[in-house]
Parts: structure tokens; C-alpha cells; sequence
């Protein structure tokens, strides 16, 4: 049975994960947005995220108490010590699959982190309140352009519609519940992830419906990042990202 | 400061002077970073909360406090504490003003509102107007929007509500 330290450890590991590896999707689109605004607010989002890393990096370094920095965290890990969910990982494809991915995760941490501001972990409740100042700014932005995109031209709509569908698949696993989420869940320091899904829902249909697109439907929801099992880009993705530190070792933040 | 006992009031007189890098107008006291000063055995400790998660001059605000006290000879340490969480009530009105004078339109109302809504239309800080509209609702830092005022037809930055 692991203790609470180690459980809270993993926890902030993997919101830290997410946070991470979908800040560095985000960094992506730097000078390639579609307008300057967009470049802009892109690139904001992706800031926010890496401060939100760092910080429960930090934290989770704190808690494992084995010495590692949060850059040993971001840096000096294997694909399969990752534990985000698949969503943030997908690549950007085109900007509706940017804007629906970001509708679909965002909207997420919108009802997580409202509910792990409750956290009777002090670190995390702190954190969870800062997050989601940042994370309601995200939220209204990719509402806005999931509406503009659906209630647009012929093509716009079609390419949402399309992003909608195809990521679609990767929403369940965003409500699974693993032990250490049940442990941490019953101690009232994580969230009950079950019990936002309906929530969610109503809030991701509401914006769907708004932007004239139909919710999408899978019989099939695909798993695994929670348990280091990724999809083929993360491997990819970190190549990149990790290249400098592996490369000069103990380059700073 | 070496060979005078070392005062919590005196530090954070001191450090009331560190300017936040982004805005210079302001101090990092003024906006509410800074919380608590404590001497130790070693010199002093100093109570920083992060405004925004990713904001660049975090790094800039640690590294200025601790070259101002190095160069008083004071020994420091900067330790961040997340809770409680700051936001923008934190910022004193006289650093509002002071903003809105630099040019930057200070928040204008509560963090704990809806701050999506609340923020169609902020007073130019120029000519006052709320004939405004927003460009972008994020500008060259984090922290920022960019607007346009319909009145005076000038673009200016707003300080978000957070």
C-alpha cells in the first residue's frame, strides 16, 4: 500500500505531464499562427502552461524527496515515465484541431481544477486556485473559436466538424479513475474525475450546439497515457524537447 | 545594514523599491508579491507569491531581490509560496493609478467575477472613454490585453483581471 506522499507525488507528476506536454504542443504553432492575435494568445497559453508544470514539478520533486529538480522531471524521463493524458499529446494538425483539442482539455481543467481548489492538500489547493484564473482565459478562447470556426464558411465548419470527430476518442480517458486517483479521491485530496463528466458535457455540447456542429459519438475511447502507454508522437515530441538537455546536461530553465 | 541589527521592517523598507520589470512604475510591494520578510541565522528570508504561473520576471524579481540585499551585505534567500493564491485585488489603488497613468488600463473590478464578461468595456486609460473594444485579449505579456479606444482611436494595453 503506498503512503500518501508517494500518492500525491504521482498526482502532481502527472497534472504536471499534462500541463507539460501540451504547453510544448502549443509552442508549436509560435510564428505559425493563423493571424498575429492568435500567435499571441497561443504562445500566452503555452506560457501559462509551462508555469503551471513548474510549478507541480517542483512540488512532486519536493514529495519524492530523492533530490530531482523539476528540470530532472521535465527532462530526464523516458516516454514511458510519462504519465499525461493522450489528448494533450495528439499533434496540432490544423488550427480547428488545435482549437478542438484546447475546447476539449481546457473545459476539463476548467471543472478539475475547480474542484481540486477544495484539495485539503494546501500545496495543490493553492495552485488549483491560481490555475484557474489561467485555464477560464483558455476556455473562452477556444469557445469562441470552435463557434467562429462551426458558424463560418462551408470549409471552416466542415475542418471543426472533422477535429471535433477525430479527437473525440480521446476525451474518456480524461475521466478515468486509476487507484491512486480513487485513494487520493477518498482522502479528499484529488478530484472524483467520474463525477465532472456530466458537467463537462453539458458545457462541451452547449458550444457545439452554439457553433451550429453535432457532439460527436465513439463506441471506442482509447486509454492509456495514465499508465506511460503513449500514442506514436510523444516519442517524437520529446526527442525534440529533451535534445538540449541531454545534450548539455544541467542547462537551466 | 552590517553591524545594525537586522529588522524585518528595514528589509521590506529596501525591498519596497524592487520595480516589477514588465512595469516599472510599479513596485513588486505595490502589486502584492511581496509578503513577509523573516530574519534568520543566515540574514533573511524573503516571501515571494507568483503573480502570473509562467510571468518571465519571476526569475528578474528573485535575482534583483537578492543583488539589493547582497549589495547591502544582507544574506538571502527567495522563497516562493503559492497559498493563498495572488490576484489582482492585491494591487494597491495608488499602483492602479500609477498604471493608468503609464498607460496601461489597471483592472478594473474584482478577480473573483466573471472576468470573461466583465471585460468588454474597460475606461481608456488616455481620455476615459468606454467606447473600447478589444483587439486581442492577449498582448505582449501575459498579463495583458490589447484594446482600442473608439474615442480617441489610440490602441493601449489593459492589465487583466486575474
Amino acid at each position: 500500500m503506498k503512503d500518501t506522499k508517494q500518492l500525491t507525488y504521482e498526482y502532481a507528476l502527472h497534472l504536471g505531464d499534462n500541463a507539460w506536454v501540451l504547453s510544448h504542443r502549443l509552442a508549436e504553432w509560435c510564428s505559425n499562427g493563423p493571424i498575429l492575435e492568435e500567435d499571441l494568445a497561443i504562445t500566452n497559453f503555452a506560457l501559462d502552461l509551462i508555469g503551471r508544470a513548474q510549478g507541480l514539478y517542483r512540488y512532486a520533486a519536493e514529495l519524492e524527496g530523492k533530490g530531482r529538480t523539476e528540470d530532472d522531471l521535465a527532462y530526464r524521463r523516458n516516454e514511458r515515465q510519462y504519465y499525461n493524458n493522450l489528448l494533450t499529446e495528439v499533434p496540432n494538425g490544423n488550427f480547428a484541431t488545435t482549437m478542438a483539442r484546447q475546447l476539449y482539455m481546457s473545459t476539463f481543467e476548467y471543472y478539475f481544477y475547480s474542484a481540486l481548489m477544495n484539495s485539503k492538500d494546501e500545496t495543490l489547493a493553492a495552485l488549483a486556485a491560481k490555475t484557474l484564473k489561467e485555464v477560464k482565459y483558455h476556455m473562452a478562447h477556444a469557445s469562441d473559436w470552435v463557434v467562429r470556426l462551426g458558424d463560418g464558411t462551408a470549409e471552416s465548419h466542415y475542418k471543426m466538424q472533422e477535429a471535433l470527430n477525430d479527437l473525440w476518442m480521446y476525451t474518456g480517458e480524461l475521466f478515468e479513475m486509476n487507484e491512486t486517483d480513487a485513494a487520493l479521491a477518498e482522502q479528499g485530496i484529488g478530484v472524483d474525475l467520474a463525477k465532472l463528466y456530466p458537467e463537462w458535457q453539458q458545457r462541451i455540447t452547449e458550444v457545439i450546439t452554439n457553433a451550429t456542429l453535432t457532439l460527436p459519438y465513439a463506441e471506442y475511447m482509447q486509454t492509456g497515457g495514465r499508465k506511460g502507454v503513449h500514442t506514436e508522437h510523444l516519442g517524437h515530441m520529446l526527442c525534440e524537447m529533451q535534445y538540449l538537455q541531454r545534450a548539455y546536461p544541467d542547462a537551466k530553465w | 545594514m552590517v553591524g545594525e541589527e537586522l529588522t524585518k521592517h528595514a528589509v521590506m523598507e529596501l525591498l519596497s523599491e524592487i520595480a516589477d520589470p514588465e512595469i516599472p512604475v510599479v513596485s513588486i510591494a505595490e502589486i502584492g508579491m511581496l509578503r513577509d520578510v523573516h530574519i534568520t541565522d543566515e540574514g533573511c528570508e524573503v516571501i515571494i507569491t507568483p503573480t502570473y504561473t509562467g510571468c518571465p520576471a519571476m526569475g528578474i524579481i528573485e535575482a534583483d531581490i537578492k543583488a539589493l540585499l547582497d549589495s547591502k551585505g544582507i544574506n538571502s534567500k527567495v522563497k516562493l509560496v503559492y497559498n493563498p493564491a495572488w490576484n489582482t485585488d492585491w494591487i494597491t489603488d495608488e499602483a492602479k493609478e500609477k498604471m493608468r497613468r503609464y498607460g496601461i488600463a489597471p483592472p478594473e473590478h474584482s478577480s473573483c467575477g466573471d472576468i470573461v464578461l466583465a471585460e468588454a468595456h474597460i475606461a481608456c486609460p488616455q481620455c476615459g472613454s468606454k467606447n473600447t473594444e478589444v483587439l486581442s485579449r492577449y498582448g505582449a505579456t501575459a498579463c495583458k490585453a490589447l484594446y482600442k479606444c473608439n474615442a480617441c482611436k489610440e490602441p493601449f494595453e489593459y492589465f487583466k483581471c486575474h
